[in-house]
């Protein structure tokens, strides 16, 4: 449990320092870069979970398509190389201050969640004591126990979809 | 059904670290070779079909010609453009180089496919697989390393600081998010089929007696062929070859992407561009074609894996070559039109179409109603497609003669 440990605090730094540099650099692009290490190092965090699945979809949807798309409109619209002056918002530190209690309400949630205490660890945590495949187990829980916020979730997109070529169409 | 590496499934000591390490060098330095061998071999069977030459001094048959290119590549001197963003331009051919060598690790390249043996093989005195690494989730992990390549390319284009190369970049960069889409939902149907998205286990699947006693059991028949073209169309677009090289189409925009890069550098993605050919062929082998199952017939039954997945792959390799030489290139919006209006609608309804046998496969339901019904919704959502496509191509026509008059 050593290892996983040493390697749980290394992720955590690369995600603190990668997000704190999201919003202090001076290039958008650099920016965008920063986060793409963040949720890489998230994927990585979710390997050391043994959820693999997770870390896949991660690494395909948010880094493979999301901030991909981010870079195009980028490049597309202001790919300018070297810094600009102009990215620091006036109201920053009032963005700062939503962050922190988003982040203090998002945690209680989390921590009330399992009680306060800890969960112990599985006496045998190799990865051959896991039954069946954990795609299965995600899926199997999506389409049954989940099934009514998963679909809500598709539909939201869906209508994000639909938002976007309307608001995009000329006519 | 479901089985992970039976290496590890023991305690994890010194003998099963220089497996590992083994296994390593030996992936590493075998796509390596591959790559040289078809460098040379491109430019030969090129060389063939359009009756020249191609490289012939180097070794017998030119055969050395790559190596030579190699050495002449390290020893050219390393160009940094002054307006680049250099830590960008510096990082960029590695994270093309990078996700093309992690795609192969997953590839099983041998081993006996029987119900006994399941593809397991004993290398001193531990069980093991013929490949680098069995994931649960193999096929993803190809997926997104697909997806990661996108950035080298992109990154490339925009940290040059010339315009060239950025055009090429937004190229590539809509033309692999597009493909991307039919990419994945034609793996899908095979996924359904093996029920698992570890790719030893998508051999062990298409492994044994076949349909008949004469096919194979390949997913490629199994799936009924159609995600098996959208598969190949999709990844030869996915890997910027012809006929879809509009990202370094040499009329329009000099080199494209990598117009500024030179020496090493520019090794680095030649050599990126050749290894994702290879592994996209024994991506294909593996999911359509059985990958290193097959027949034995004499002599140890271990030999013939390679020997089937090799000469599998080595079809594919040949077949690239051959569309290089042959087609002419895509016009860009014929390009668009093809993934977003032909591509992934197909790959979709077919998708569609295999899941719904499926279930009534399962629910015993008469297969021929289900089928004929799906086939019907099917025609109902085409002729919606195409009426929608064809209105939005009337409206554009109109609005372009109106402001033509205006």
């Amino acid at each position: 449990m050593v290892a996983q440990n040493v390697f749980f605090y290394l992720l955590a730094g690369i995600i603190l320092f990668s997000a704190f540099r999201v919003v202090t650099s001076n290039n958008v692009v650099h920016a965008a870069l920063y986060l793409v290490a963040v949720l890489a190092a998230v994927a990585a965090e979710y390997v050391l979970l043994a959820a693999e699945f997770v870390a896949a979809t991660q690494v395909l949807v948010y880094i493979g398509a999301i901030i991909v798309l981010f870079l195009f409109g980028i490049m597309l619209t202001r790919a300018k190389l070297g810094s600009d002056q102009d990215l620091t918002h006036p109201h920053w530190a009032l963005s700062a201050a939503t962050a922190v209690v988003m982040f203090g309400v998002m945690g209680y949630a989390l921590v009330d969640q399992f009680h306060w205490t800890a969960t112990p660890l599985p006496a045998d945590t190799r990865l051959v004591s896991v039954d069946g495949s954990n795609s299965a187990t995600v899926s199997d829980s999506v389409f049954t126990a989940y099934l009514v916020p998963f679909e809500v979730v598709s539909v939201l997109l869906l209508a994000a979809l639909v938002g976007a070529i309307v608001l995009a169409r000329k006519d | 059904m479901f089985a992970l590496d039976p290496l590890f499934s023991g305690t994890f000591d010194g003998a099963v670290f220089l497996i590992v390490l083994a296994k390593v060098v030996i992936a590493f330095a075998l796509l390596l070779v591959s790559v040289l061998f078809m460098i040379w071999f491109e430019r030969k069977l090129h060389a063939d079909m359009s009756n020249r030459l191609g490289p012939n001094r180097a070794g017998p048959f030119g055969i050395l010609q790559t190596l030579a290119d190699g050495i002449k590549f390290f020893f050219k001197e390393d160009l940094l453009p002054d307006r680049a963003d250099k830590r960008i331009f510096i990082l960029a051919p590695f994270l093309s180089l990078v996700p093309a060598f992690l795609v192969f690790s997953v590839i099983p390249l041998g081993g006996v496919f029987t119900a006994e043996k399941q593809g397991i093989v004993t290398v001193f005195g531990r069980e093991t697989y013929v490949q680098l690494a069995d994931p649960p989730i193999g096929v993803l992990l190809i997926l997104a390393c697909s997806s990661i390549a996108v950035y080298g390319v992109m990154l490339a284009g925009w940290s040059s600081g010339s315009k060239y190369p950025l055009l090429g970049s937004v190229r590539a960069t809509a033309q692999m998010v597009s493909y991307e889409a039919a990419l994945g939902l034609s793996v899908i149907a095979v996924v359904m089929l093996a029920g698992s998205l570890s790719t030893h286990d998508m051999v062990m699947v298409q492994a044994g007696e076949g349909f008949g006693g004469i096919l194979p059991r390949w997913n490629l028949i199994a799936t009924g062929v159609v995600p098996f073209v959208i598969f190949v169309i999709a990844g030869t677009a996915e890997l910027n070859r012809p006929p879809f090289d509009l990202v370094e189409a040499e009329q329009e925009l000099v080199g494209g992407f990598h117009t500024e890069y030179s020496s090493i550098r520019f090794a680095l993605f030649f050599l990126a561009e050749f290894m994702n050919t290879v592994t996209m062929s024994a991506i294909i082998v593996t999911l359509f074609l059985g990958g290193p199952a097959g027949p034995t017939f004499f002599g140890p039954a271990l030999m013939w894996g390679p020997i089937w997945f090799a000469s599998k792959l080595f079809l594919f390799l040949f077949m690239f070559v051959w569309l290089r030489a042959t087609l002419p290139r895509f016009r860009y919006d014929q390009l668009m039109d093809l993934g977003w209006k032909v591509l992934i609608p197909i790959s979709l309804g077919w998708m569609l179409l295999l899941a719904s046998l499926n279930v009534a496969g399962d629910a015993g339901w008469n297969t021929f109603v289900v089928a004929g019904a799906a086939v019907l919704i099917g025609l109902v959502a085409y002729l919606m497609l195409a009426g929608a496509i064809a209105t939005s191509a009337r409206r554009r026509e109109q609005a372009e003669l109106e402001g033509s008059i205006r």
